[in-house]
């Protein structure tokens, strides 16, 4: 019966409605007071019968809710024979929570859209030999499953047989389709656009790395920060309060309007859904924009950066580098580069890799005696000779002179922020080769607008030299440049940072900066899906997008704007209805209803502004 | 022990989860530590003995205080 009742609570409303407006028409029109009376009276009954329902259920375990305050407040204003009043009142909280509810699903519908793209049935390998279609929830790991063209990939796996592309739009933000055979990993998530295969589930539901940013975006919704934990706190002990002291209230004054009208006004409710609507409105604008904010308290500390340290290589560049110039001082040259290349094709050096595709296919001779000098380069013996690649350091220690005409070309190559490598055989140097890795498209006008709103301090920290570091600090119009840098600098740099008071954040690769990303107050790894950046980072980026930045600012100040507003707009609403009722005569049970929900409404219309924030410059 | 979700009708008012904490946490055989309610999603996720109570009979606590279970899932831990 109970549940019945709750579930026609949208009719009861309509009810409602109708019985008051008969009641007022026929007041106003026919003049009929006794009709008047009795229709507010049924609408009075009607309307409080689910709430009563509602604030039972809650004392059943001990909980003193906002419905049992307007349920006596209704039964005080029956009993001074206040019908009016009491229709009124239950009407607008009826139509309250049904605007309430409206209006909360679309501020949820972000995540609502995130989990509607997760698969929910598989075709599955049954004992039969036969593919069978089940639940998603009935798959584990180890089984086999078939995916066919157009469908999604229902869990993270490998493909056992088959082949086809699959576009992973859902996880990376990659918009071309990729090429999957045997071997091959595929995610959760994901639409094979093109072919057919079987694959061997490894990781299932909420394990897979689609469920896992699901999951974390829910977390970070439902992640309180102390100013929510605070507010939740007081709420559990200020509806009881309000209770009390309209009791006392009551016995002081003898006045039972003053009492209930007290009893409608002390409802926390826009404080309470006043935050965590700004909250949910916020990551959900972010995770429709492939941004991962975690959190409430992540969203504050963001909004409060000053300094934003970089990594070089990955982040502010592709991290592709590629070799850009060559100057040959031989006659030789091919020669010579073969000596070299047979040298690189044992470094693991990025800038080996860039050398090696540069000369391609030449003849390869047997390298000796390899020594490695950490931060400078090689020296081996290639075909009988002496033969030294590296910085310019390098071939200090080994003695080398630098003449003229390298030193300028050397300098010519710097000027293009070239990172150089030194060939030099049997003491004298051979080849100058550039290597520039080229700075991320977009990225410069991104630091601007990161400036623009309002962070300080840009600062750039990498493993390679100095000379090249200030080159991009130059073309990005960075505060700061730091080389030489290993992962432990880095981290350290962070720390002092900190200690003179600085809010930092790190933007990194996942993987060799975790330290960093632990240590600043906000972490940032430009890793994409991996497991590493998801959960290390506070900020996700989820396409390793890195224009997405300004946006993720931009978001997190706005949100904890957001959140101030609706602070203060709860807040005062009560102060100034408190007043109205100790200091004069409007404020009555209806005002007081009124105006309450009016301000439940206006934090979530405002908290609702924010699922369309866009970044306007 | 098993580990429960139960997804619920959307939920919209803030004592709400006061109220569904209070009616679980008060179940015998239910990991009162464990009981977590997340408002946004309107999920209920907890860990509890099934020797001692059955996943339906935590839908009905609930259910009795209100709050319709759109569908439940539970699995070993």
């Amino acid at each position: 019966m109970q549940r019945l009742i709750l579930n026609k609570k949208n009719h009861i409303m309509i009810l409602n409605a109708v019985l008051i407006s008969f009641a007022f028409l026929s007041k106003w029109t026919a003049q009929n007071m006794e009709i008047f009376v009795w229709s507010m009276a049924a609408a009075s009954v009607l309307g409080v019968l689910p709430v009563a329902i509602q604030a039972y259920q809650a004392l059943r375990v001990k909980v003193v809710s906002i419905d049992l305050l307007v349920t006596i407040a209704v039964a005080g204003a029956f009993a001074i024979k206040n019908f009016e009043e009491s229709a009124i009142v239950t009407f607008l909280f009826l139509f309250g929570a049904y605007l309430e509810q409206r209006t909360l699903n679309k501020t949820r519908s972000a995540i609502k859209e995130l989990v509607e793209m997760a698969p929910e049935s598989a075709l599955k390998l049954m004992d039969d030999g036969e593919f069978e279609e089940v639940d998603i929830e009935e798959v584990d790991a180890g089984d086999i499953l078939l995916v066919k063209t157009g469908a999604k990939i229902p869990v993270d796996g490998t493909v056992l047989t088959g082949g086809g592309f699959i576009n992973e739009a859902s996880i990376n933000g990659e918009s071309l389709p990729v090429s999957k055979q045997k071997g091959s990993k595929v995610y959760a998530g994901t639409i094979l656009e093109n072919g057919t295969i079987q694959i061997l589930a490894e990781r299932v539901g909420e394990d897979t790395t689609f469920g896992r940013i699901i999951e974390l975006v829910e977390e970070a919704q439902d992640s309180k920060s102390e100013v929510e934990r605070f507010i939740d706190k007081f709420s559990k002990y200020y509806t009881p309060a309000v209770l009390i002291l309209s009791v006392i209230v009551l016995m002081l004054s003898r006045n039972i309007e003053l009492a209930i009208t007290i009893l409608v006004l002390g409802c926390p409710g826009a404080l309470v859904i006043g935050v965590p609507v700004s909250n949910v409105a916020g990551i959900g604008n972010g995770a429709r924009n492939g941004i991962l904010l975690k959190g409430s308290e992540v969203i504050n500390d963001f909004s409060k950066v000053d300094t934003i340290v970089f990594d070089k290589t990955g982040t502010l560049t592709i991290g592709n580098p590629k070799v850009a110039d060559v100057e040959f001082y031989t006659e030789n040259p091919d020669e010579v580069s073969g000596y070299l290349a047979s040298i690189e094709k044992e470094s693991a050096h990025p800038l080996a890799k860039a050398v090696l595709e540069y000369i391609g296919d030449t003849r390869l001779y047997t390298v000796e005696k390899t020594d490695v000098v950490k931060g400078s380069g090689i020296i081996a013996v290639v075909n009988g000779h002496r033969v030294a690649v590296g910085n310019e350091v390098l071939m200090e220690k080994e003695n080398i002179n630098l003449d003229e005409k390298v030193r300028t070309d050397i300098a010519r190559f710097q000027q293009k922020s070239n990172s150089i490598v030194l060939t030099a055989v049997n003491g004298k140097i051979v080849i100058l080769i550039g290597i520039r890795d080229r700075i991320r498209p977009g990225v410069k006008e991104d630091l601007k607008k990161l400036k623009k709103l309002g962070v300080k301090n840009l600062t750039v920290l990498s493993g390679d030299n100095q000379g090249t570091v200030d080159l991009v600090a130059r073309e990005l119009d960075l505060t700061e440049a730091h080389g030489h840098m290993l992962p432990e600098d880095k981290a350290a740099y962070i720390k002092e940072l900190q200690k003179k008071g600085r809010i930092v954040a790190f933007v990194g690769d996942g993987i060799n900066d975790s330290p960093s990303i632990a240590l600043a107050q906000i972490g940032i790894a430009m890793g994409g899906g991996t497991d590493v950046a998801i959960e290390t980072s506070d900020v996700v980026l989820m396409n390793s997008d890195f224009s997405r930045l300004p946006h993720a600012l931009g978001l997190a100040k706005a949100t904890a704007r957001n959140m101030r507003q609706n602070i203060i707009i709860a807040v005062g609403v009560v102060l100034v209805l408190l007043a109205g009722v100790f200091l004069s005569e409007w404020v009555n049970m209806s005002i007081g209803m009124l105006v309450h929900e009016a301000s439940i409404l206006a934090v979530i219309l405002n908290g609702m502004r924010l699922i369309r924030y866009r970044l306007r410059f | 022990m098993q580990k429960a979700i139960i997804q619920l009708e959307p939920l919209i008012c803030p004592s709400c989860i006061q109220k569904i904490e209070g009616a679980v946490k008060s179940l015998d055989g239910v990991d009162k530590e464990s009981v977590n309610i997340s408002f946004n999603s309107s999920k209920v996720k907890l860990n509890f003995n099934d020797e001692k109570i059955s996943i339906q009979d935590i839908e009905n606590a609930i259910g009795r205080i209100g709050y319709k279970v759109i569908k439940s899932q539970s699995k070993a831990i």
